[in-house]
């Protein structure tokens, strides 16, 4: 197998060597190259492939990890379609993760992500945090309630197992691993009202 | 797309038309660069002077929805002016085929032949050709259709054959040609101006440039995007950019196609995945109650008689068997009675109907996942009334979205609202791994580089998670049709963990028997012409065969098809065959067989996808995407000569110009937009006679002379959809701060209204204000002889988000749609504005 530059990284996964002091607050604005006490700042980095989350280009990016942390996010030069090339959008997909706190011009994650699951009850005016158990059995449950009470399962002799009381909505966000396993749960379940982004 | 980003480069001339290439598919603007250093022509059809506009060679102001008169003329133009590539049109199109005597359209009252007034439908029979001759498959031992009679294969009548009569002088006057060439000669320059708003030495540049396309060397390309599709007739707007494309022989050649550029990362793979109502995965049906009620049924309504569909049972039977796994067998139709059937109203559960299911309190439950429908869906201010009836709403996000947050929007009280709503923390793209799909159907592999921050999960795994409790309730529990869930296969697991790549291996398809999920040892399938309907394959999605199907290292993606990162160009097309993999088959240009005349011989010797030396296809740059050869029994292989079945995906293996496959026209015919300043003046009917949902009351249509203004919507670079995501990211919140609605200079003077001053603008169903941005971009349009104003807004900003906030634009775009892909008319309504 003819491996180019970047597979050659990922088939090794290059090893992460050191402990090197760095400063992260630089990172956000120079994608590319970056000098850093005389180091560049990629040393000591694994690169990881992937494609962008806009419009449907499918323009390659390279993920530069260390420390198990997200240093850079740029575009691949060896992806055929955009050459090394990223759009605005594209170029910042390194703030989705971590920004810059511009009160400590610390590298800190992003505050507007909501990273715990969360439930507002009914009238509440403010969400509360709850573990991913609590989530899980509380959609499972009903999910089963509103199935159970509202399936038809003939229709005119047809045996049609639908409900029309449970809609599921997206799926251009997600890999197409994801969307399937998605699609397979709502279908399983009965469901006709799935519709996705293919509309706006 | 028929073609791939790459491919752009190949073109002699590029139409963009409904897109802002330039500004919202950036790369895109690369490979056209790359056709203009080569020569190309650039023209740009839009209401608004783009960025993509200013760097065009032609550019020409269209008034938003009138694209089907746009192309309606340059169709009357081609033919008049005999510009059509005549051996393509001839030999891989129905120009020739003859269709039914009754078919007809009458422009005295809008209709085509078989309107139904009292079923509001049309009965399609005479949609359909003359029959010449019919005859059965053979299904017997040793024919090409023995796989019908094998054991395990569902009983069916398989469909019988037709040929259709043909003239292939094209003189006989119901005759294909002869139909469309009247149907279109009502579209006449004149016309066409006065309804679109050009004017006429632009338009004839406009026509002049892309018709030379016509010629067999050369190779024209469309670009669109939303600004096509988001009206009450944008299918229609597609099939007639489609018709264009055939008459000037550009479909299936290298530098040509029809080429949407779909405005999400894996849209493309949520349409392949079929995350709509109708849809099956790999472009099936899937069953409903009217024409699939039972595998049987299906199987006969679905199956073509000739061309490659003829195989449909094959991969739905490998389909079930991907889906219920041991539980499906013949006996049982494979599980085909677990699976819910799509009742008569079937639309009625597409996107704008789930809030009028909602409204009326039908539905209860809903799941957004990454979508934000409060924000990007039509009639906004209404979808968030109706989801107030929800009882329950999950939203898995990575911000909390506003859909998220819709009872605390600043119309909503929460104190009243009883919904339950739970946030679902996800994992970004670069915090999990698997398969995406863009536009020019290229499949590639993302690879996690770090852990998800917090508690967030790959979707995946949220799926995992909310199955396996679910299948724990019905098994505690029982419950209506429980086997329906409790026979699901789900085991997509490595080393005991959910895993994306045990799902790559049921997408790809593998061989039942001899593989083993559990253990990872798969034989996984080399294609999907291995598939078989006899319940010994299993594949999630046919198209995506051949994608993931190295058998030695199943667990590792970049030793597969998917994986692959070489830069092999054979006839430096652009065509990268080894760089990840192309569904279907890997063909990076589909219908490639007419990229060569009815010989084989290439139209253009510097763009050779394949070519017939007389003994074979000998050159195969692209994947053929054709019968090229036969396999025999010994193992080898017999070329197939050239014949004209150059669109095999139809029973006649002929490209349609005329085409019984939409529910509300059989040609493209003009008809104006749900909120309109005009008359149609092209046929009696104002609208779409089948225009979905405009009367619902939510829908509040506008008068014009209520409000004189024509809307449209758009992106910017800098920000995308509802901007959930690009509102969290500062860098692009300080280039592209706040939102605007940009006007004209002469609109702007006659309201008294300054650059940057806060307007208001309104219509039935909202208002929002908005700072004016007044150019040169936006000029007035003479329509029908009156002076007509157009305004444009962008859409991605709502309360939510602690960098930046702004208006809901869609509260003010109607929430109609249209009958085939039930997309709504975003791109074409009325308003009006006054200084704030």
């Amino acid at each position: 197998m003819n491996l180019t530059r970047r597979g050659f990284f990922k088939a090794t996964a290059l090893a992460f060597a050191g402990s090197m002091a760095y400063e992260l607050s630089a990172q956000s604005q120079a994608f590319a190259v970056d000098l850093h006490n005389g180091e560049w700042k990629l040393v000591n980095t694994e690169e990881y492939t992937n494609i962008c989350c806009y419009c449907s280009g499918g323009c390659g990016s390279i993920v530069s990890v260390r420390d198990g942390e997200v240093i850079n996010v740029e575009g691949d030069p060896d992806h055929p379609i955009n050459e090394g090339c990223l759009c605005p959008k594209g170029a910042a997909m390194f703030q989705l993760r971590n920004i810059v706190d511009p009160a400590t011009n610390e590298v800190v994650h992003n505050p507007e992500r909501r990273t715990t699951p969360m439930v507002r009850r009914p009238g509440a005016t403010e969400w509360e945090e709850i573990s991913w158990e609590e989530a899980i059995e509380g959609v499972a449950r009903r999910v089963k309630d509103t199935r159970d009470a509202t399936l038809i399962e003939k229709e005119n002799g047809i045996t049609v197992n639908y409900t029309p009381a449970i809609g599921s909505l997206g799926g251009s966000q997600q890999n197409s691993e994801e969307e399937y396993l998605i699609l397979k749960m709502m279908r399983s379940l009965g469901l006709v009202a799935i519709d996705n982004q293919a509309r706006v | 797309m028929t073609g791939h980003y790459c491919d752009f480069k190949n073109a002699d001339v590029i139409l963009t038309s409904g897109s802002n290439n330039l500004e919202n598919h950036p790369v895109s603007s690369k490979w056209v660069q790359r056709a203009l250093d080569a020569g190309a022509t650039w023209i740009v059809v839009d209401p608004r002077f783009t960025r993509t506009a200013s760097q065009a060679d032609i550019y020409c102001p269209i008034r938003p929805g009138t694209d089907i008169a746009f192309y309606g003329g340059m169709i009357n133009y081609i033919i008049e002016k005999d510009l059509w590539q005549h051996e393509y049109v001839e030999h891989y199109t129905n120009a020739t085929f003859i269709m039914d005597e009754g078919y007809s359209f009458d422009p005295e009252t809008g209709f085509f032949s078989g309107w139904d007034e009292s079923k509001k439908a049309y009965d399609k029979h005479t949609w359909h050709y003359q029959v010449e001759s019919e005859s059965e498959w053979d299904t017997s031992e040793g024919g090409s259709f023995a796989w019908v009679k094998d054991p395990g294969v569902p009983e069916f009548t398989p469909p019988k054959v037709q040929v259709a009569r043909k003239d292939p002088t094209m003189q006989d006057p119901q005759c294909v040609w002869q139909l469309m060439k009247k149907h279109y000669s009502r579209y006449t320059i004149e016309k066409v101006c006065e309804t679109c708003g050009m004017d006429e030495d632009t338009l004839i540049q406009v026509y002049e440039a892309y018709a030379s396309t016509g010629a067999p060397e050369k190779a024209g390309t469309i670009l669109y995007a939303l600004g096509q599709t988001q009206h009450t007739y944008g299918t229609n707007n597609t099939r007639i950019m489609t018709l264009v494309q055939l008459l000037l022989g550009n479909v299936g050649v290298a530098g040509g196609g029809l080429n949407a550029l779909r405005g999400e990362p894996n849209v493309q793979g949520a349409t392949d995945m079929a995350m709509l109502v109708f849809d099956f995965p790999g472009y099936l049906r899937w069953p409903n109650v009217s024409e699939s009620p039972n595998l049987r049924a299906w199987c006969e309504s679905q199956t073509y008689y000739g061309g490659f569909y003829t195989n449909k049972p094959k991969f739905m039977v490998s389909a079930l068997k991907e889906w219920f796994g041991e539980h499906a067998t013949v006996e049982n139709d494979y599980g085909y009675d677990w699976l819910p059937k799509i009742p008569k109203n079937g639309g009625d559960y597409t996107t704008m109907g789930t809030f009028h299911l909602m409204d009326a309190g039908t539905m209860k439950g809903y799941f957004a996942w990454g979508q934000n429908p409060v924000v990007s869906d039509p009639n906004s201010a209404f979808n968030r009334r109706a989801m107030a009836n929800l009882e329950w709403l999950v939203v898995a996000d990575w911000v909390e979205t506003a859909t998220a947050s819709f009872w605390r929007a600043p119309d909503m009280k929460p104190e009243d609202i009883q919904t339950e709503v739970y946030f679902l923390p996800a994992a970004l793209i670069y915090e999990k791994s698997g398969t995406i799909a863009n536009s020019g159907r290229w499949l590639q592999w993302r690879y996690k580089a770090v852990e998800p921050v917090g508690e967030a999960k790959p979707d995946y795994e949220i799926a995992d998670m909310l199955w396996t409790k679910i299948v724990e309730l019905y098994k505690a529990e029982g419950g209506p049709s429980a086997e329906s869930i409790l026979n699901v296969k789900w085991d997509y697991y490595v080393d005991g963990k959910i895993d994306p790549r045990p799902v790559a291996w049921a997408f790809n398809g593998y061989k039942v028997a001899s593989s083993d999920m559990k253990s990872a040892k798969m034989d996984l399938l080399p294609a999907f012409a291995q598939l078989k309907a006899d319940g010994s394959t299993a594949c999630a999605i046919w198209i995506y065969g051949g994608y993931y199907n190295n058998s030695d290292a199943p667990l590792d993606p970049a030793a597969q098809p998917v994986g692959r990162r070489e830069h092999d160009d054979p006839g430096e097309l652009g065509l990268y065959p080894k760089w990840a993999f192309s569904w279907p088959a890997n063909r990076r240009i589909i219908y490639n067989r007419a990229s060569a005349d009815a010989n084989g011989k290439p139209w253009n010797p510097k763009r050779v996808l394949v070519e017939w030396n007389g003994t074979e296809w000998a050159t195969r740059n692209d994947v053929p995407d054709f019968v090229f050869q036969t396999a025999n029994a010994d193992g080898t292989n017999t070329p197939v000569a050239p014949n004209d079945n150059a669109f095999f995906m139809k029973p006649e293996q002929h490209a349609n110009f005329i085409s019984y496959g939409l529910a509300d026209a059989a040609l493209p015919e003009h008809y104006e937009p749900f909120e309109s300043p005009t008359k149609n003046t092209f046929n009696a009917l104002q609208n779409s006679p089948l225009m979905k949902f405009a009367d619902h009351p939510s829908a509040k249509k506008g008068d014009f002379g209520e409000f004189p203004i024509v809307a449209t919507t758009y992106s910017i670079t800098e920000h995308w959809q509802t901007g959930a995501q690009t509102r969290m990211c500062p860098a692009l919140n300080e280039i592209a701060p706040r939102q605007f609605i940009e006007m004209s200079m002469e609109l702007a003077e006659e309201k008294g209204i300054k650059n940057g001053d806060e307007v208001i603008v309104w219509n039935n169903r909202g208002e929002v204000r908005l700072n004016a941005l007044v150019t040169a971009r936006f000029r007035p349009l003479t329509v029908n002889g009156e002076t007509i104003h157009q305004v444009g807004m962008i859409h991605h900003w709502d309360w939510t988000n602690m960098f930046s906030t702004g208006e809901v634009v869609n509260d003010l775009t109607p929430n109609v749609g249209d009958p085939n892909s039930f997309i709504p008319e975003f791109k074409a309504f009325l308003v009006d504005v006054k200084k704030a």
